[in-house]
């Protein structure tokens, strides 16, 4: 329920509808001075406006719609606080009529003043400052006559629009190749993963899952490379930890978050595994079994040593039955063996085998889930063993496939030659 | 040539598959054997063989054809259960008749027998004397070279794929008194003899016993047990020239093939061999590929 305290209202004039809105939890600074009061209060002074913008069909000079919409205003958070259009529309004013054609934007900053002031390092911001017109101002969030407080569900920066929100551009292939939005469809990623299931669900939890707002923050929204983003590479983990606290604390722990304590950045962070907007519930067969390709973006050896183990090849086949990376090294938690805290540490092998094989005795953890059967030096039993099959298959094959084609050849001579014989 | 032209043409030419006398080979237990051995194998084959092939997509699309990991795990578990039936009661089937013998040592060293022996070697040389046109295709005994291959094969096999495949099913029994490398070892092996196994049965054997010219498209031996006189005489001159000598020709002889015998063993044989081969595409493939 962030949207309300962030607004930060400077009134000019205090309305008698304010007192219906003090009761709502909006913090208002107000710096107004208290109306006089008057038995008849003057014209309203949009009226003057309404004059020419209050007909549907009403068009500039180059053609574009200037109507407004007064039933839709007057329902909005500024029509309900009765605000007049120059309160926004401040280079315009009611007693020089008619006004320029051309006029500046609406200004949001003389109420909302720290909102656009953080706004203005947003990637927005700084896409919109570098010529990029297509890249969101106040109105493409939050609507211009229309805006309602982040509280209405009807509200379009209402957690469970802000989907729709955010998607009507980054969730619209046609802006997204114009506009080159990196990341490609990312609501459309985002709205299949767990926390966009989660969101649009119907569970009781539906609105606890993050929405786009709930990780790059709504006025904060930088560039995962700006050092200040909450989605920069060294600052994702605190962010994700603020809902997933115990994973955080699990992680930091961790071999992973430890070499990343110590300044190695390459080492993985949450995105890396879960993605960003793709983040699968990790208990889904399909996660656990595409998640092993993300530990083997890095561990390339170890991948492909455990593809040749039967654990290894079930996975590959999708199914999850069996030992995945995380069965043995833990997911978060992952220890080097050489940590006796570590799954795979002598102490606790045998006991992280058992978790599977209830049976697992010494010997049996023994085993090399990551042998290498072309490693000479490392494993030259399995190596020489391999060696033997490959030959024992190459000879077999080589003298009777040679067998079979000499046979064939001869056999088909004497068919055809019986064949004219008779 | 002109040698095996001249056994041709010493054939009676009223002789074919279907007339004439007909002489038992197999009994009905080792037909029963053969069946079995043949459809575990190929269920071993089918649910085995894309654990390999993991990475590819057929691999994917046949485990679910076979009921997942889990419908593909318990085909595995029971064809191998059934073919270690089999092959068990065949060996112990072999020395309770070697002990029934009158003379066991013929029994194993007999022309009856499995053992390779010189003659053998001399087949083999010969065979491929006549592959090349320079002399007489062999005169073969009840078992050629080739057949004693195929044999011994799977004895390998059963040792090698069976031993290392119990223990991969049951590896905390096993670890009880085996070092934990060993199931590496076991893995390794497990694989690679059984791409050896189904390499070599889907291909040679199905070249040598049923696809080749003279038998396409398959010997109808292994589902009738009998063969034609002419058969025997021309594949087997050895066995017959010995059993006329002793007086038992007459005693192996056997009523002609059921014509619904014949259309079973058709359709077994046909679903075999079209399995047996849609898997060796498939390895050629994930081999290739």
């Amino acid at each position: 329920m962030r949207g309300p305290n962030m607004l930060n209202i400077r009134l000019s004039r205090l309305m008698p509808g304010l007192v219906a809105l003090a009761a709502l939890s909006v913090s208002l600074s107000l710096d107004a001075q208290p109306a006089p009061a008057t038995a008849a209060p003057p014209p309203d002074p949009n009226e003057s406006c309404m004059m020419c913008h209050a007909d549907p069909a009403a068009k500039s000079e180059s053609g574009k719609s200037i109507a407004v919409d007064a039933k839709a205003f007057a329902g909005s958070v500024h029509g309900q606080m009765q605000f007049k259009c120059t309160d926004c529309h401040s280079d315009v004013s009611a007693e020089k009529l008619p006004h320029e054609p051309k006029l500046k934007p609406a200004n949001c900053s003389g109420c909302h003043e720290a909102a656009v002031k953080e706004f203005e390092s947003t990637a927005h911001a700084k896409a919109r400052k570098g010529g990029n017109l297509v890249a969101a101002t106040c109105a493409d969030c939050h609507g211009n006559h229309d805006i309602l407080k982040s509280s209405d569900p009807a509200s379009r920066t209402h957690v469970a629009k802000i989907e729709t929100t955010c998607g009507s551009c980054h969730g619209n292939e046609a802006i997204i190749q114009k506009a080159h939005l990196p990341g490609g469809n990312i609501v459309a990623q985002y709205h299949d993963s767990i926390h966009g299931a989660k969101t649009n669900g119907k569970a009781a939890d539906a609105g606890k899952a993050p929405t786009c707002t709930g990780c790059h923050g709504a006025h904060k929204i930088r560039g995962k490379a700006d050092a200040e983003s909450r989605v920069n590479r060294e600052n994702v983990a605190l962010m994700c930890g603020s809902c997933h606290q115990q994973v955080y604390s699990r992680f930091s722990g961790s071999q992973h978050g430890t070499v990343r304590q110590a300044g190695n950045s390459a080492a993985p962070t949450c995105i890396d595994c879960h993605s960003a907007h793709r983040i699968q519930d990790s208990g889904s067969s399909g996660f656990q079994v595409s998640v092993i390709n993300e530990c083997g973006t890095c561990h390339a050896d170890l991948i492909e040593t455990y593809r040749d183990t039967y654990h290894g090849q079930v996975t590959q086949l999708g199914y999850t039955r069996v030992a995945t990376c995380s069965s043995c090294h833990g997911a978060h938690e992952v220890l080097p063996a050489s940590n006796p805290k570590s799954m795979i540490s002598p102490e606790n092998r045998v006991t992280t085998c058992r978790n599977c094989h209830p049976g697992a005795n010494a010997n049996f953890a023994a085993f090399k889930p990551h042998g290498n059967a072309h490693d000479r030096e490392g494993d030259p039993i399995l190596y020489y063993t391999r060696l033997f099959m490959v030959w024992l298959l190459i000879g077999v094959f080589s003298f009777f496939g040679l067998h079979t084609v000499l046979w064939m050849l001869r056999e088909l001579k004497e068919v055809r030659a019986r064949r004219h014989g008779r | 040539m002109s040698s095996s032209m001249t056994l041709n043409t010493s054939v009676p030419a009223a002789h074919s598959h279907s007339a004439g006398r007909h002489y038992r080979r197999f009994g009905p237990v080792e037909i029963v054997m053969h069946v079995f051995v043949m459809i575990t194998f190929i269920g071993l084959a089918l649910t085995g063989v894309p654990l390999l092939f993991a990475d590819h997509t057929w691999a994917v699309v046949l485990v679910k054809l076979l009921g997942g990991f889990e419908g593909a795990a318990l085909i595995h578990r029971i064809c191998a259960a059934v073919m270690t039936v089999v092959f068990v009661s065949h060996v112990i089937r072999v020395f309770v008749r070697a002990f029934m013998a009158e003379d066991w040592l013929s029994y194993f060293w007999g022309p009856n027998s499995m053992v390779p022996n010189l003659k053998d070697g001399q087949d083999i040389v010969g065979m491929f004397k006549w592959f090349f046109g320079k002399g007489p295709r062999p005169q073969f005994d009840r078992y050629t070279y080739w057949e004693k291959f195929d044999y011994w094969a799977v004895f390998w096999g059963m040792f090698i794929i069976g031993g290392s495949g119990f223990m991969l099913w049951f590896p905390t029994f096993f670890s009880q008194f085996l070092p934990g490398w060993v199931f590496n070892i076991a893995t390794i092996v497990h694989g690679e003899e059984a791409l050896l196994a189904v390499g070599f049965i889907f291909t040679i054997h199905f070249f040598n016993g049923h696809l080749r010219p003279e038998k396409f498209p398959m010997d109808m031996v292994f589902i009738t047990g009998v063969v034609s006189e002419h058969e025997m005489k021309d594949e087997r001159p050895v066995e017959y020239a010995r059993m006329v000598e002793q007086g038992r020709l007459q005693q192996l002889e056997a009523p002609a093939p059921r014509r619904e015998g014949l259309l079973f063993g058709r359709i077994l044989g046909t679903a075999g061999v079209v399995l047996g081969l849609i898997t060796i595409g498939l390895i050629l493939y994930g081999v290739i590929f």
